[in-house]
């Protein structure tokens, strides 16, 4: 038996074996069974990419089961593993067990734990459905299962309003992608007579320049089928116009967050466009909108994330544009520089979730780092996580010495390979990068300063109120309340310190391999070899931007938020407009709602109060049986019982009757 | 095949209908239970033993009564697979009335095994007539059945149901008279190769699409439909939705294309403009409904309509795609019903806004509940989804407007069925007495356990279910080839035209790549 087969239904076996004992076996079974599963399944993904980077592993296709056959529309159930794949089954797994373990410290208080526990392997399993997709529509099997686990985790605790909406929402803007990518399939099928992507993949340069009808206009065949599928990655990855839903799922637990909303699964979108690489080359204008689209998302949401007071919204927003950049490097043609970063950004974005988790765990359920501070000295191991966490993501490190975290490896790659793309989006996508990395260093620091640096603003939270039975003014100058952070347990310390490691070491080690080893992607993704020669070509100014602008956006989180902590509110006073523009999320959400949600209840109640029950009742049935009624009432009028009228009746018709024969 | 199955699936329900006549209520409910499950033993027999790339007609049974009239049944896998819906619906249909029927048992049991005679008897008629008798007859046991064991208002719902229903039907009738007239016989199998002269098909298919549009139901003339269901009983709406929906379906593909392509054709783009209207206006109305079975009703002219633009894609895809949803619907919308009934049985209300908070005192029924609002979705895995995926996949390559526009329905289909989720199962308990209901009895699982597995093997593995139609619809699909629509989408397709080498090196040219 192949092991792919174990590295993915082990997970599924384990969720429905926890879902369905529920709570009739101790929680501890669940949970057991759920993380023995995973962590089953991720020691046998890291031998396969390891092959693959030793060159020793040939890509293969494990078939399962045959799916539907429809006159030449047939796919089937089958693993596909490539070194693509190979990329995301570890980054899966990884992080999908060592959530799991940390959920074990995380959830313990939870009485629905064993739902929990099922609900992350049934995510981890359609997770890796997706990535071992043969054809689009496996691919499609997956993507709906993790939106269906995705919305099942944001909604875990079904008791608050807060979180259900978050969990409708992220479903029914992710359907809107899924529009695109339905109707991507079925224009791919229509075009190439087949959905299977190895196949599409290997006919698509011949469709290169190819024209067809669509709407009503003729456009160009791969540009519409590319846009059509991007759209539903728009969806999955949140992307500037379809991303409002992923800061909202923030009401799920952290270790969801981590897993799916910042490792995993907000990537599939990246993911997809990888795969169908040699698709998306043969599609210029589609390109040249996911480079745009891509270096506006990491624009957009970075700017958000500088004024977000919510730790987890800030990582959020930060993954948001995290994945601009993976999806920008895509566009000018980078796709290994994309993979890259998405590995990197798995380990420490899911770090600095889990730290942010452990964190939240400490300060009794707080969530907003107005009320932190200091914890430096309380929570020391969470604090040197996040340190590692954060130096990734900023991308500290030198290209002279080169030495550097994660992100140095492959945001720097990212910039560098828009700089060198040379065309105007390239160029675009450079400018924005550079700016976001700014950003993305400012919001880093002034989250890591706000949290573990300056005085214990802790007395007042509510939650902390809670928990320590005191108001401010009761606690007077003791601005801690006499509340004692606590380090996380075990179960949660040896996740975040083995995804430091990754977070360390993971673009050291592993960069010549993703962004230089044309032998090492083999035939899974577009290698485009001239532009990663001309990316190692570019200025030293280019590839010195990304540290300036880190030490620059270091610099001014350092002065606002420790040095003279009255700045960030006086530049928030002089910059009103700005400012709340930034902090209402760029007014996407009202916008939404005054123009989707909103009219689709009051159409919704039209149709009903004046379409069926005002027009088509009033004039249809209930119409009829009034002429019948009317029409009764006249004709009961002829059968009086008189006489005389019957004898006038005859007479008419007796004369009728003559005329008739007569003439 | 010697021994007369189809004739006896006709009979044993028929001999348990007029025994529960003379019962007491709980040998009426043993006896209904009963022959219903012999039927659906019987029915896994036929589907065994039919022959998948046999005769195109299985089971053949003939007697001549009198003139042009014959007793003549006979199945393809179009109808096997209707009939096996139906047989599969019913015992459960049964089990649901088991606590919820008290009034008259035995008549109530009684009509809904004449329901099941008539349902098998117009899948399996290859007889003009006959089939006209069952189409038409299967009214008057659902009138009944709405008319004296329904909710309030129910006397205004069973008349509407049936003045709807007969207004179409009338038009029919003189149609298929012409035609016996024409072509000289009333069997199908014949007919279905009559070519009938393309002005007079004209006619002809507005007659037929005048009954089959009611039944399906397409807008404008789907009103009957929520207030039937409202009215109706759980296990009668399951019926309604599950089976009865099903027949304008199947009428559409039995008579319309086969017997009239030229004005199927010439009509597709009607169906397309009330599909589509369907589509958005009822999913619009679903979502601001605050009764249940009225929201899952008018979810069921939504995916109806995705039915109608596949019949009419006129391609393997299409055809096959709605017989999926039919049959996928037929089981997650009778679910859907079940799942209504379950706690209406226990609070007496299906208004929303009284429940809420469920997956914690009922945590199995959410589970199940949740499955079938997923499978409604149409998420791949379910059954719903290869219907979907497959009709819309056929459509695409007649018009991607229309692609576009009924492809919105999952959209809005998330939108209202995951909005009912979550105020029945999620938020916080607010009513005491809905928190107090217990979780699903013996009964209820054996209701739902069959119907959730059903609806997880035809969404895993639907070649069982597609591998008997298969033949039937690639000869439906021939048959009809003469007259498909032109492809709006392929102008071009297969044919590169220049290379468009201009762009392509404008954007890739500086690195020399390629």
């Amino acid at each position: 038996m192949h092991p792919i087969l174990l590295i993915v239904f082990l997970p599924l076996l384990a969720a429905i074996v926890a879902g369905l004992v529920n709570k009739s076996a101790p929680s501890i079974f669940a949970k057991s069974i759920t993380t023995g599963a995973l962590f089953v399944s991720a020691a046998l993904s890291w031998p396969i990419f390891l092959g693959f980077v030793g060159g020793t592993y040939e890509p293969t296709v494990v078939p399962v089961l045959k799916w539907v056959q429809s006159g030449t529309l047939t796919f089937d159930w089958a693993l596909r593993v490539d070194t693509l794949t190979a990329v995301m089954l570890v980054v899966i797994n990884t992080v999908s067990a060592l959530v799991h373990l940390y959920s074990w410290g995380y959830m313990e208080e939870d009485p629905d734990q064993p739902r929990f526990f099922a609900y992350l392997s049934l995510f981890t399993f359609a997770m890796l459905m997706l990535v071992t997709a043969d054809n689009l529509v496996q691919m499609f099997f997956g993507w709906e299962g993790v939106g269906l686990a995705s919305y099942l985790l944001i909604g875990f605790w079904f008791k608050k309003p807060s979180a259900n909406a978050a969990a409708i929402k992220a479903f029914v803007v992710n359907r809107v992608g899924d529009l695109g990518f339905m109707l991507g399939i079925f224009g791919t099928y229509l075009v190439f007579d087949t959905v299977s992507i190895s196949e599409i993949l290997a006919a698509a340069p011949g469709m290169s320049g190819a024209s067809i009808g669509f709407l009503g206009y003729t456009v160009y065949t791969m540009d519409v089928l590319c846009i059509l599928l991007f759209i539903g990655a728009m969806g999955k990855s949140a992307q500037l116009g379809l991303h409002t839903w992923l800061p909202d799922a923030m009401e799920g637990p952290t270790p969801v967050s981590a897993l799916i909303h910042a490792a995993t699964m907000v990537t599939a979108g990246v993911f997809m466009v990888v795969r169908l690489s040699p698709m998306f080359e043969t599609a210029p204008i589609a390109l040249g909108l996911v480079t745009f689209v891509g270096a506006a998302t990491c624009i957009f949401a970075a700017t958000v994330g500088t004024t977000q007071w919510d730790i987890k919204r800030v990582i959020a927003y930060s993954t948001c544009s995290q994945l601009g950049y993976m999806f920008f490097a895509a566009g000018v043609g980078a796709y290994g520089a994309a993979m890259f970063h998405l590995f990197t950004h798995a380990f420490f974005k899911a770090l600095l979730f889990l730290g942010a988790g452990s964190v939240i765990h400490a300060m009794h359920h707080e969530q907003d780092m107005r009320y932190y501070g200091n914890l430096r000295k309380h929570i020391p191991l969470t604090f040197w996580a996040m340190m590692m966490g954060t130096l990734a993501i900023t991308g500290v490190g030198v290209y002279h010495l080169g030495v550097g975290f994660a992100g140095f490896w492959s945001k720097d790659a990212i910039i560098e390979v828009a700089f060198a793309r040379g065309t105007e989006l390239g160029n675009f996508a450079f400018w924005m990068g550079v700016f976001a990395a700014l950003l993305t260093s400012f919001y880093s620091w002034r989250l890591m300063f706000l949290t573990f640096w300056g005085k214990p603003r802790w007395i007042e939270s509510e939650h902390i109120q809670h928990s320590v039975h005191k108001t401010p003014e009761e606690a007077g100058e003791d601005t801690t309340g006499g509340y004692h952070p606590h380090e996380s347990p075990i179960s949660m310390l040896v996740p975040l310190g083995v995804l430091s490691i990754g977070a360390v070491l993971a673009g050291q080690i592993f960069a010549p391999t993703f962004l230089d080893d044309a032998a090492f992607w083999g035939s899974s993704i577009f290698y485009n070899e001239p532009l990663i020669h001309a990316m190692h070509a570019v200025p030293y100014w280019v590839k010195y931007s990304a540290l300036v602008v880190m030490l620059i956006g270091l610099l001014v989180a350092w002065l606002a938020y420790i040095k003279d902590t009255s700045i960030p509110g006086k530049t928030a006073e002089q910059l009103g407009p700005i400012y709340r523009f930034l902090y209402n999320k760029w007014y996407f959400d009202e916008l939404y709602h005054y123009l989707f949600v909103v009219p689709a209840f009051w159409l919704g109640r039209q149709f009903w109060k004046l379409g069926d029950v005002g027009t088509i009742d009033r004039f249809g049935p209930n119409g009829v049986a009034w002429v019948v009624e009317k029409g009764a009432v006249g004709a009961r009028k002829f059968q009086t019982g008189y006489l005389y009228s019957y004898a006038l009746v005859m007479l008419l018709g007796l004369v009728a009757a003559i005329t008739w024969v007569l003439f | 095949m010697e021994f007369p199955i189809l004739s006896l699936m006709l009979a044993i329900p028929l001999a348990g209908a007029i025994a529960c006549l003379f019962l007491g209520a709980q040998a009426a409910r043993m006896t209904a239970l009963l022959a219903t499950l012999v039927n659906l033993a019987l029915g896994i027999l036929l589907w065994v033993n039919f022959e998948i790339g046999g005769p195109q007609w299985q089971f053949v049974e003939r007697a001549e009564i009198f003139a042009v009239f014959s007793y003549a049944l006979g199945i393809d896998g179009i109808a096997l697979m209707l009939i096996m819906l139906s047989v599969f619906l019913m015992p459960i249909c049964i089990l649901a009335s088991w606590d919820a029927i008290t009034k008259r048992v035995g008549e109530y049991m009684s009509a809904f095994l004449l329901m099941e005679v008539l349902m098998i008897g117009v899948f399996a008629a290859q007889d003009l007539y006959l089939f006209y008798i069952f189409f038409e007859a299967g009214l008057i046991p659902m009138y009944l059945i709405i008319g004296v064991w329904g909710g309030d208002n129910r006397i205004y719902a069973s008349y509407k149901f049936f003045l709807y229903t007969l207004l179409g039907s009338v038009l029919m009738l003189i149609a298929m008279m012409w035609m016996v007239n024409q072509a000289g016989t009333t069997d199908i199998p014949t007919l279905l190769n009559y070519d009938f002269d393309p002005s007079a098909q004209t006619w002809l298919w507005l007659a037929f699409f005048a009954s089959f549009a009611v039944k399906m139901p397409m807008w404008p003339v789907h009103t009957w439909l929520p207030d039937a269901h409202v009215q109706a009983p759980t296990a009668g709406s399951v019926i309604l939705a599950g089976v009865l929906l099903k027949l304008g379906g199947y009428g559409f593909i039995r008579f319309s294309l086969p017997m009239f392509p030229e004005a199927s054709e010439q009509f597709a783009w009607l169906v397309y403009i009330l599909s589509m209207v369907a589509v958005i206006y009822t999913s619009l109305v679903a979502l601001v409904q605050n009764d249940m079975k009225k929201l899952i009703a008018y979810s069921s002219v939504a995916h109806m309509a995705i039915v109608t633009v596949g019949l009419f894609a006129f391609n393997v895809q299409g055809i096959e795609g709605a017989m999926m949803v039919m049959l996928g619907h037929g089981l997650v919308s009778g679910a859907l019903f079940l799942c209504v009934g379950v706690i209406y049985d226990r609070l007496h209300t299906r208004e929303i806004a009284r429940y809420g908070g469920l997956s914690i005192n009922m945590p199995k029924y959410a589970l199940f509940f949740l499955l079938f609002t997923m499978a409604s979705i149409g998420l791949p895995g379910t059954s719903n989804f290869i219907g979907e995926f497959l009709a819309l996949a056929g459509i695409y390559k007649v018009s991607t407007l229309v692609t576009l526009v009924c492809t919105t329905g999952i959209i809005l289909g998330a939108a209202y069925m995951l909005y009912l989720y979550r105020r029945v199962a999620f938020g916080e308990q607010k009513n005491a007495d809905a928190a107090a209901m217990p979780d699903l009895n013996a009964r209820e699982w054996a209701m739902l356990a069959p119907i959730a597995a059903a609806v997880l093997w035809m969404g895993v593995y639907p070649e069982s279910f597609l591998a008997p139609m298969r033949q039937d619809i690639a000869a439906l699909e021939a048959r009809i080839a003469r007259a498909a629509p032109d492809f709006d989408a392929d102008n071009v397709i297969g044919t590169p035209r220049e290379h468009n080498a201009n762009y392509v090196a404008a954007a890739h040219g500086e690195e020399g790549a390629h």
